[in-house]
C-alpha cells in the first residue's frame, strides 16, 4: 500500500474548511499549520484571477526530512505515510532545513518539529484524513497508490493523459506522493509570485521572527 | 522571472500564513566557526610537528590541543544550545540514523573531542605541571588519529548542508571545499597569533597556508556570487539577497575583506618584506571575517520563500 494525496484545484474555492479541520484534528497551536491554504491573485485589474492551492507535507518517497533526521523521529509507515515521532524529536530542525516544501514546523507548545501525517491515526482507524472529510466540494483526494482500482488512481490516469497531474518541485527529485490537478507555476512555484510583506486580503504577510520556543 | 514583468500573469500572494525565515541563525554560525578553530588547529599543527618538530615542538605540542580542545566545546555547546530539546542530545547515541550527517558528525566529533581531551591532560602534565605522565607514549598516535578524525569532523556540517535539499545554495561539493579551507585558514590563523617568537620560516609557511587558503575561498565565493545565478532560479533569487540592492550586500562584502582579502594582500606584503608583523593583522582579520562569511552564507537561503 502506497497512500497518496491529490488536490483538483480547478475545484478548489479556497473555503479553508481543510485548514480548520486540520487544526481541530491535530490540535495544531496557533501560529503553526499542518495544511494552510495559499491565496495568489493573478493578472491586473480588470483582468485579474484568483487562485487557491492547499499546502502540506508531500510524503515524498525520497522523503529530505527523513533522512536528515539524526534520531529517526521521520520515519516512514508500511503505508508509506512519514509519520513523526515527537517523545524522539530532538528539535535540532534539520528536517525544517531540509524540506524544500516548508511543510515542517516547530510545535511551540512541545518544542519538537511537527507536520502533516495524512491523518494516520484516522487512517489506522480506516477513516479519511479530516481535510478530505471537511471539504464541500471534494477537491481534495486521497488513496492507495499501489491499486489502480482506487480513486486517486483513476483520477490521475484521467487527468494525465493531458499533462494535467503535476506535483511541487520535481527537480528536487524528492518524488513527492501529493499530486496537484490543474496547478499551474504561480501556484506551485513559490517564486512565480511576488510576496510582499504587509497588509493584504484579510492579513498581513510576513515571516515569523523565531522558530518554536527557541 | 516572467510573472512579475509581463502583466497578464503578474502573481501576488494576497493571503497566507506567517512563514519561518531563519531556522539556523547565529549559534549554528557560531558552531561551524568554533570548530573550524578546534579542527584546524589540529591539521596545522600536525604539519608543524612534521616539519619543524625542533624548532616548535613543545609549544605546539601544549598549544594545539588546548586551542582545539577549548574551540571544540565552544561548538559542542552550541550545538547543544541549538537544539530545542537539548536534554534529548542522548537521542542521537540511543537512536542514530545513519543516512543523517548529523548523527554521522555527532559521533566523530565526540570522539575527536574525547581524543582531544586525552591530548590536553598529557600535554598539561608534561609541560605545565613539568610531572612525568604515562600516556605520554600515546601523544603522537592518537595525534595521527585526531588528525584523521579533523578532516570529517571539519568536513561533516558541509554534508549536512548538502541534505538541506530545500537550500540550493548549498552544494556539497563546494561547502567541503569551504569548510576544508576555513579549517586551514583558522588554524594557521591562530598558530601566528601564537608563534611571537617562532623563525621566519615557520611563519613564512603559516603565512603561505593563511593566504592560499584565504585566496581559494575567495575564488569559490565569487564563483558563486558572479556564476551562481546561471544555475537556477532559486540560486539566483537567494544571490539577490546579497547583490548591490540586497539587505545582506554590505555584510557579505564586509566577510570577503576581512575574511579573505586582507588577509591575502598583507601575507603578501609580509612575505615580500620578510617581516612578521602584518601576520598578526592578518589572522585576526581573518578570523573574524570567517564569522561574517559564514554567517551571511548561512542566512540568504532561508530567507527565501519554500512554498
Amino acid at each position: 500500500m502506497k497512500l497518496g494525496f491529490l488536490v483538483d484545484l480547478n475545484l478548489c474555492m479556497g473555503c479553508k474548511g481543510c485548514e480548520v479541520a486540520c487544526k481541530v484534528e491535530n490540535k495544531v497551536p496557533l501560529h503553526s499549520w499542518r495544511l494552510r491554504v495559499k491565496y495568489v491573485d493573478v493578472g491586473v485589474y480588470p483582468e485579474t484571477r484568483r487562485t487557491y492551492t492547499p499546502l502540506r507535507c508531500n510524503h515524498c518517497e525520497d522523503a529530505p526530512c527523513e533522512r536528515i533526521c539524526p534520531v529517526s523521529a521521520l520515519h516512514y509507515l508500511e503505508n508509506g505515510i512519514v509519520n513523526i515521532d515527537k517523545e524522539r524529536c530532538i528539535g535540532c530542525a534539520g528536517c525544517m532545513m531540509a524540506c524544500p516544501y516548508g511543510a515542517i514546523y516547530m510545535d511551540p507548545e512541545t518544542n519538537t518539529a511537527d507536520k502533516c501525517t495524512y491523518c494516520a491515526h484516522r487512517v489506522a482507524s480506516e477513516m479519511m484524513p479530516a481535510c478530505v472529510v471537511a471539504c464541500p466540494v471534494e477537491a481534495n483526494i486521497f488513496g492507495d497508490l499501489d491499486d489502480p482500482t482506487s480513486h486517486i488512481s483513476r483520477y490521475i490516469m484521467e487527468h494525465q493523459k493531458n499533462g494535467g497531474v503535476k506535483v511541487r518541485k520535481p527537480e528536487k527529485n524528492t518524488h513527492p506522493k501529493h499530486f496537484y490537478v490543474g496547478g499551474g507555476e504561480v501556484q506551485l512555484n513559490p517564486l512565480a509570485a511576488k510576496r510582499e510583506e504587509g497588509y493584504n486580503l484579510f492579513n498581513k504577510i510576513t515571516h515569523l521572527d523565531h522558530i518554536g520556543g527557541h | 522571472m516572467v510573472e512579475h514583468t509581463v502583466a497578464a500573469t503578474n502573481a501576488i500572494v494576497t493571503l497566507d500564513v506567517p512563514i519561518p525565515q531563519v531556522i539556523w541563525g547565529w549559534m549554528i554560525t557560531l558552531n561551524m566557526w568554533a570548530k573550524s578553530i578546534g579542527t584546524g588547529v589540529i591539521l596545522v599543527g600536525a604539519y608543524l610537528l612534521a616539519r619543524y618538530d625542533d624548532k616548535v615542538g613543545d609549544q605546539v605540542r601544549l598549544w594545539m590541543p588546548i586551542i582545539s580542545f577549548i574551540f571544540l566545546n565552544i561548538f559542542l555547546l552550541f550545538t547543544l544550545l541549538d537544539l530545542h530539546q537539548p536534554f534529548r542530545m542522548w537521542h542521537i547515541f540511543a537512536y542514530p540514523h545513519w543516512t543523517s550527517a548529523i548523527t554521522v558528525g555527532a559521533w566523530m566529533a565526540t570522539v575527536f573531542t574525547g581524543i582531544v581531551f586525552i591530548l590536553c591532560i598529557i600535554a598539561i602534565k608534561k609541560y605545565v605541571l613539568k610531572k612525568e605522565c604515562k600516556l605520554e607514549k600515546y601523544y603522537d598516535p592518537l595525534l595521527k588519529i585526531a588528525v584523521v578524525l579533523a578532516i570529517p569532523v571539519t568536513l561533516y556540517t558541509a554534508t549536512i548542508m548538502g541534505e538541506a535539499t530545500a537550500r540550493e545554495l548549498w552544494q556539497t561539493p563546494t561547502e567541503l571545499a569551504q569548510m576544508l579551507l576555513a579549517a586551514l585558514l583558522c588554524g594557521s590563523a591562530v598558530f601566528l597569533l601564537l608563534g611571537g617568537k617562532w623563525s621566519y620560516e615557520v611563519k613564512r609557511d603559516l603565512a603561505i597556508i593563511l593566504g592560499s587558503s584565504a585566496f581559494l575561498s575567495f575564488i569559490i565565493y565569487m564563483g558563486e556570487y558572479y556564476f551562481g545565478h546561471m544555475k537556477s532560479e532559486e540560486v539566483a533569487a537567494i544571490l539577490a539577497y546579497v547583490k548591490e540592492s540586497g539587505p545582506y550586500h554590505v555584510m557579505f562584502w564586509a566577510g570577503q575583506w576581512l575574511a579573505f582579502i586582507i588577509p591575502m594582500v598583507l601575507v603578501y606584503f609580509s612575505l615580500k618584506s620578510r617581516s612578521s608583523s602584518l601576520l598578526y593583522l592578518a589572522s585576526v582579520s581573518a578570523i573574524i571575517g570567517l564569522y561574517i562569511a559564514k554567517h551571511v552564507w548561512l542566512i540568504i537561503p532561508q530567507l527565501l520563500p519554500l512554498s
